[in-house]
């Protein structure tokens, strides 16, 4: 029904786009209590290398893994590894109320470094070959659901992917519901907007802040680790993952700060990025313009949602600032 | 809300010497938790001696050093005296090398002292890469298509105009919707980072031959634009340069009305629109120097590498903010800062040559320095009171 370069453009646009929704959907959380946590291309890069690791010392030391722990074991390392990272961050910026532009990017230098070095090393020091994989993890990841084989041009679309292409769905619906629908996604939001009157109403700041700078920073290392596990069959090279990081944090503006929105928004710029790769018959400059598309449609949402002011589309307005008690 | 209940009930605590530690009190009374103070109590500065302030820092540092130490110790496994010495043989070990480090800080110092304007006033240009990058191409495009039309020194000064015009233009972008419309120039700038590295790989595109996406060296028979060598010297002519940059920004910022006109829209907006400044035009033109010497520092990279690349800034526009964070935004101080992390960076690549450890070192150290440095901030900027049994007169 749909042509071969159709489908392989979806699945390819999807699995581009899977990392990016982790890493915006980890944003937006974030930002939504009024943290912007510009660490988060390097806590995707610690997320991916936590989980290279925890794999590769799993694979070593035993000589028959299970595909189950080889999944286990390095989502349980990643998740550690962001958290630690996410919790960097929270104490410099919340209660040792530091400038959170200097903080996030020291982090991002920092979270890049770790993972460019422990890659290199591990490359240079065991005298690995270039195109080292994991064995068992690898594949372990990107097990598909046993049917998919069977329902042809659909099962194509849908359903051959990795679990955590799903996976990121799934949180960026809940986190959605989360924030507009619960009382805890009010508070959050209510702490993003206006700080000092939501401690005035009793909400504790500094508890909403820690746990929504680290869950988000956890989901977007869980976006590092599809990117090294899945989408590069759990290889490392270093810089693979380049700066898509920062397109995560452009996606978080396009979509508006709403996880739904994410969702297709990740998928628009995954495909805008291949587009560059997968169109025949492009020339090779027009590809560098296609690859400027996202970050051109972000500058203009960006401008129009500052001249609308609309408030449901502005960012969150504590955004960037430290909240301290007694300069209420 | 049973806490508003219990507001009636708050006995006047007996002697609270601060308004912050009744208001502390209070708030404990209010949630019907424990009726006691604090253990921990902070409050906000009203400012410190400046050699106290940077004694604090420099222990900051010395820490900051210590874990570094530890840190290579555990990766490397080798003795730290022998890593230190090659520290030092990273930047020092030969003239090349030395001169090789006095340009990369004299880079990374221009582009720091490009984001510091900007950065008093407030105005989070992190689109420092962006700007360097234009600048860079603004040169490479008169490099490229004037070729031998109109002598060396012409054209260099007629590339060295267009980059300062380029940088300029991209900064002021995102200044203006700031200006009129209050657009995030955080988020701006960043992005205008990529929109950059897009049009830099369109040209290379379009120039490279053969789709390789690399170019050759522009007027490489001819050297027609090329900077001249100095007594000799391939890099002198860029710290020379900079350094004339240096002096222009210490006293601009510090001596010039445009310098007092940035401090006071840093400090506070209303007060400088009550005092008859114009803000609007102070952001715009500010960002445009800001952008102007982005330019110059693309100038003087194309110049050095005769080429242009995605990566021509080599990650410096970050670096920059860092650099210029750290040194709390003085001129003179960012020599040193910039040579730090100069430093660190050549350092890690030396050890990448003999202990065959991964270049990206250099950043964890920088990071790991980078934090220490800002969680010293906390206590240059706050106060901390720990819970009295006795109440003292402060």
């Amino acid at each position: 029904m749909l042509s071969s370069f159709a489908i392989n453009f979806i699945t390819a646009s999807v699995n581009q786009g899977t990392a990016l929704l982790y890493g915006s959907v980890g944003e937006i959380i974030t930002e939504k209590s009024g943290n912007l946590n510009l660490g988060i291309p390097g806590i995707m890069y610690i997320g991916g290398i936590c989980g290279m690791i925890g794999g590769f010392a799993y694979e070593k030391n035993c000589e028959n893994p299970v595909p189950l722990l080889c999944v286990l074991i390095p989502l349980l390392l990643s998740i550690i590894g962001s958290a630690l990272m996410a919790l960097i961050y929270s104490v410099l910026t919340i209660t040792l109320r530091a400038n959170q532009n200097v903080t996030g990017l020291a982090l991002t230098t920092f979270g890049i470094g770790v993972g460019n070095y422990f890659g290199g090393t591990i490359r240079n020091t065991l005298g690995l070959p270039f195109d080292f994989e994991l064995r068992v993890c690898g594949p372990a990841f990107k097990m598909t659901l046993p049917f998919a084989d069977k329902l042809g041009d659909f099962g194509e679309i849908v359903c051959s992917y990795g679990f955590m292409a799903y996976l990121a769905v799934i949180i960026a619906v809940i986190a959605a519901f989360v924030i507009k629908k619960t009382r805890v996604g009010l508070n959050l939001r209510a702490v993003g907007e206006s700080p000092a009157t939501a401690d005035a109403a009793g909400i504790n700041i500094t508890a909403y802040k820690y746990v929504s700078t680290i869950i988000g920073g956890v989901i977007a290392g869980l976006g590092g680790l599809f990117f090294v596990m899945d989408y590069t069959s759990a290889s490392w090279t270093n810089n693979a993952f380049g700066d898509k990081g920062w397109l995560a944090v452009a996606i978080v503006i396009f979509s508006l700060w709403k996880p739904k929105i994410a969702i297709i928004a990740s998928y628009i710029f995954g495909a805008l990025f291949i587009c560059s790769v997968n169109i025949p018959g492009l020339s090779s400059s027009d590809k560098e313009l296609i690859k400027m598309a996202p970050y051109v449609f972000t500058i203009i949402v960006l401008i129009i949602t500052s001249a609308r002011k609309k408030r449901e589309n502005m960012p969150p307005a504590s955004l960037g600032l430290s909240y301290f008690r007694e300069e209420r | 809300m049973t806490e508003n209940k219990k507001k009636k009930n708050v006995p006047v605590p007996a002697a609270a010497e601060t308004a912050a530690e009744t208001v502390s009190v209070a708030r404990k009374n209010d949630s019907g938790r424990k009726k006691h103070e604090q253990l921990i109590h902070i409050a906000k500065r009203g400012g410190m001696e400046s050699w106290k302030a940077w004694l604090i820092r420099g222990i900051a540092i010395l820490a900051a050093l210590f874990v570094s130490a530890g840190l290579i110790l555990v990766l490397s496994g080798k003795n730290p005296i022998e890593v230190f010495r090659e520290f030092i043989k990273g930047s020092f070990g030969t003239s090349n090398k030395f001169w090789f480090f006095l340009f990369n800080t004299a880079i990374l110092l221009c582009i720091s002292l490009a984001v510091t304007p900007a950065f008093k006033m407030r105005f989070w240009n992190l689109g420092a890469q962006g700007q360097v990058l234009m600048g860079g191409l603004g040169c490479s495009i008169c490099m490229f298509y004037i070729k031998d039309s109109i002598p060396s020194t012409a054209l260099i000064f007629v590339s060295l105009a267009v980059s300062l015009i380029f940088g300029m233009i991209w900064a002021v972008i995102p200044a203006v919707f700031k200006s009129v419309w209050e657009t995030n120039e955080t988020l701006f700038t960043l992005m205008m980072n990529y929109v950059a590295v897009q049009l830099i790989q369109f040209v290379i595109a379009k120039w490279a031959p053969n789709g390789s996406g690399v170019l050759q060296p522009f007027n490489y028979i001819s050297k027609n634009g090329w900077l001249p060598f100095l007594a000799g010297k391939e890099y002198l002519i860029y710290v020379l340069i900079v350094a004339v940059v240096i002096v222009f920004m210490f006293i601009y910022l510090k001596y010039s009305k445009h310098g007092y006109e940035i401090s006071v829209v840093g400090e506070s907006r209303n007060t400088a629109k009550y005092i008859g400044i114009n803000v609007k035009k102070v952001i715009i033109r500010t960002v445009a120097v800001s952008g102007l010497i982005c330019g110059l520092a693309g100038f003087l990279l194309v110049e050095s590498g005769h080429t242009i690349s995605s990566g021509l800034d080599k990650g410096f526009g970050f670096t920059a903010v860092l650099v210029s964070w750290l040194a709390q935004f003085n001129p003179i101080l960012m020599i040193f800062s910039s040579g730090l992390i100069v430093f660190l960076q050549r350092a890690a690549a030396q050890l990448a040559f003999s202990f065959r450890m991964d270049n990206s070192l250099s950043d964890i150290l920088t990071g790991v320095i980078l934090f220490f440095i800002i969680g010293s901030e906390f206590f240059i900027n706050y106060e901390i009171h720990f819970r009295k049994h006795k109440k003292e007169v402060k």
